[in-house]
């Protein structure tokens, strides 16, 4: 088979991990910027008060761990079907770890703000809902893969699941929302003008910039890991 | 290999595993008696953990039935692939000259008659001791009942090929399964009790459109997925 001979990693030296990772560094320093600019540079909203701040961590995570994450697991796990390249499983097994860090963070955020606007912590609403299931989707993805031995089973059984996911995700969302809810329309993507006030909608836009940053500066980091531990793996079987 | 070989008898290749299942199933009669006899257990467990005079057994009933069939369903579903891993029985289905789409419609098809099996026993029996009245919502029941059994074989019989190959098998499947369910579990439970309650057709038909929606992508996917599942 073709495929073999690129499925088996050629015995090499395992790749040193740089001792500060200087893209994760510098995310962290943007969120950090980011929040403090949040906290203390922009108007609070007048009629949710100091609470709505959550909004410029819990919308970017949301943005990050529900669409993107998910996205990129689906295709690495499509395109490593097709192609067979461990680098592809790595990406996705990268963004699944990545996106459940942000999808909890989703959960946690959001939780915290119910409680403030609508006086609970949980609600059964179309959108957490929506969220809560994908968590759990993601979380039975990492537990396929933990659950499996052999790389290349592991690659393959889990690159069809997140295929499958991501199918899922329109009947889920379709589902919930035949339900009525009662969590916020979308502010800044709607057709007409954003209903932000201008410093708002900037700190806004840096946090998404700055949490996009730090979301592709864990999965680089992760997928350096992954790297260096096949690359371990394929000495100690030579 | 996987998609090189076609069948010019597909139906009939997925027939005769489906009936080797069933065969199976019949002489020995473990995994339908297990799932009956779990199905009519959680029929009376569940009537128990409710106050009857708070909630009303036309609201209680769709709820009870649709966890009954969930749950009873991944009894089976277990079994599925568990049984082709004795003696490695597995191995000698691979060689056959069936295509693997044709071993996954064949697995699917034995489950489905398991979970219709199932199904056709507890709908009366929650029917019963729920005191539900009889009229002919019933068999828009049973339509969404078989509607929604084929999302649910689907999803379930290639989950059961996944999980089976690894170490937590039994334990794997419903963590798969499960969330995958939602689309099907919450339609199907709302469109049982539009009908039992004997609201208007119109209620109903939105989930009865994603039930349908669903069938088709998920009975598509899992069959193209399937040969992937299967180690080369």
């Amino acid at each position: 088979m073709t495929t073999a001979s690129r499925v088996a990693p050629t015995p090499s030296a395992v790749p040193a991990l740089p001792a500060v990772d200087w893209l994760l560094a510098g995310s962290l320093l943007a969120v950090v910027g980011v929040v403090v600019r949040a906290l203390l540079y922009t108007p609070a909203d007048a009629a949710l008060g100091d609470v709505q701040r959550i909004f410029y961590v819990h919308v970017p995570s949301a943005i990050l761990g529900m669409y993107v994450a998910c996205t990129v697991m689906a295709i690495c796990g499509g395109l490593y079907l097709w192609l067979k390249d461990q680098r592809l499983d790595r990406i996705a097994e990268a963004s699944a770890e990545v996106g459940f860090v942000f999808l909890t963070v989703v959960l946690v955020t959001g939780s915290i703000w119910g409680k403030s606007s609508w006086g609970t912590y949980w609600a059964w609403e179309p959108r957490l809902t929506s969220a809560l299931f994908l968590w759990f989707v993601v979380l039975s993805y990492l537990v396929l893969r933990d659950a499996l031995e052999n790389p290349e089973t592991k690659a393959r059984l889990s690159a069809v699941l997140g295929v499958l996911a991501l199918l899922l995700v329109p009947f889920i969302h379709m589902t919930v929302y035949l339900f009525r809810g009662l969590h916020p329309e979308p502010i800044v993507l709607k057709p007409s003008k954003p209903s932000l006030s201008p410093e708002m909608l900037s700190t806004f836009l840096l946090a998404i910039v700055a949490f996009s940053l730090l979301f592709f500066a864990l999965i680089r980091v992760r997928y350096q890991w992954a790297a260096a531990r096949d690359a371990r793996l394929a000495l100690e079987q030579a | 290999m996987s998609t090189g070989y076609r069948s010019p008898s597909f139906l009939r290749d997925s027939w005769r595993i489906a009936r080797k299942d069933l065969r199976i199933e019949f002489r020995t009669r473990s995994g339908f008696l297990s799932a009956s006899v779990f199905a009519l257990l959680s029929v009376a467990i569940f009537r128990f953990s409710w106050d009857p005079t708070a909630v009303r057994s036309l609201d209680l009933a769709p709820g009870v039935l649709w966890v009954i069939f969930t749950f009873s369903g991944l009894l089976g579903l277990n079994r599925s692939f568990g049984v082709e891993h004795a003696d490695r029985a597995m191995d000698a289905l691979l060689a056959s000259p069936v295509s693997r789409e044709a071993i996954f419609a064949g697995k699917a098809l034995g489950n489905l008659v398991f979970v219709l099996g199932v199904q056709a026993l507890a709908l009366p029996t929650v029917a019963l001791f729920f005191g539900l009245p009889l009229g002919p919502g019933w068999l828009a029941v049973v339509a969404v009942a078989v509607l929604a059994a084929i999302g649910l074989v689907a999803v379930g019989t290639l989950f059961s090929a996944i999980a089976s190959n690894t170490r937590l098998a039994e334990m794997l499947l419903p963590m798969l399964a499960l969330p995958f369910f939602v689309p099907v579990l919450i339609p199907a439970a709302q469109a049982t009790a539009a009908m039992l309650a004997e609201r208007p057709l119109a209620d109903a038909v939105p989930w009865l459109k994603i039930l349908g929606a669903f069938d088709i992508v998920f009975v598509a996917a899992c069959t193209v997925a399937f040969p992937f599942t299967l180690e080369e």
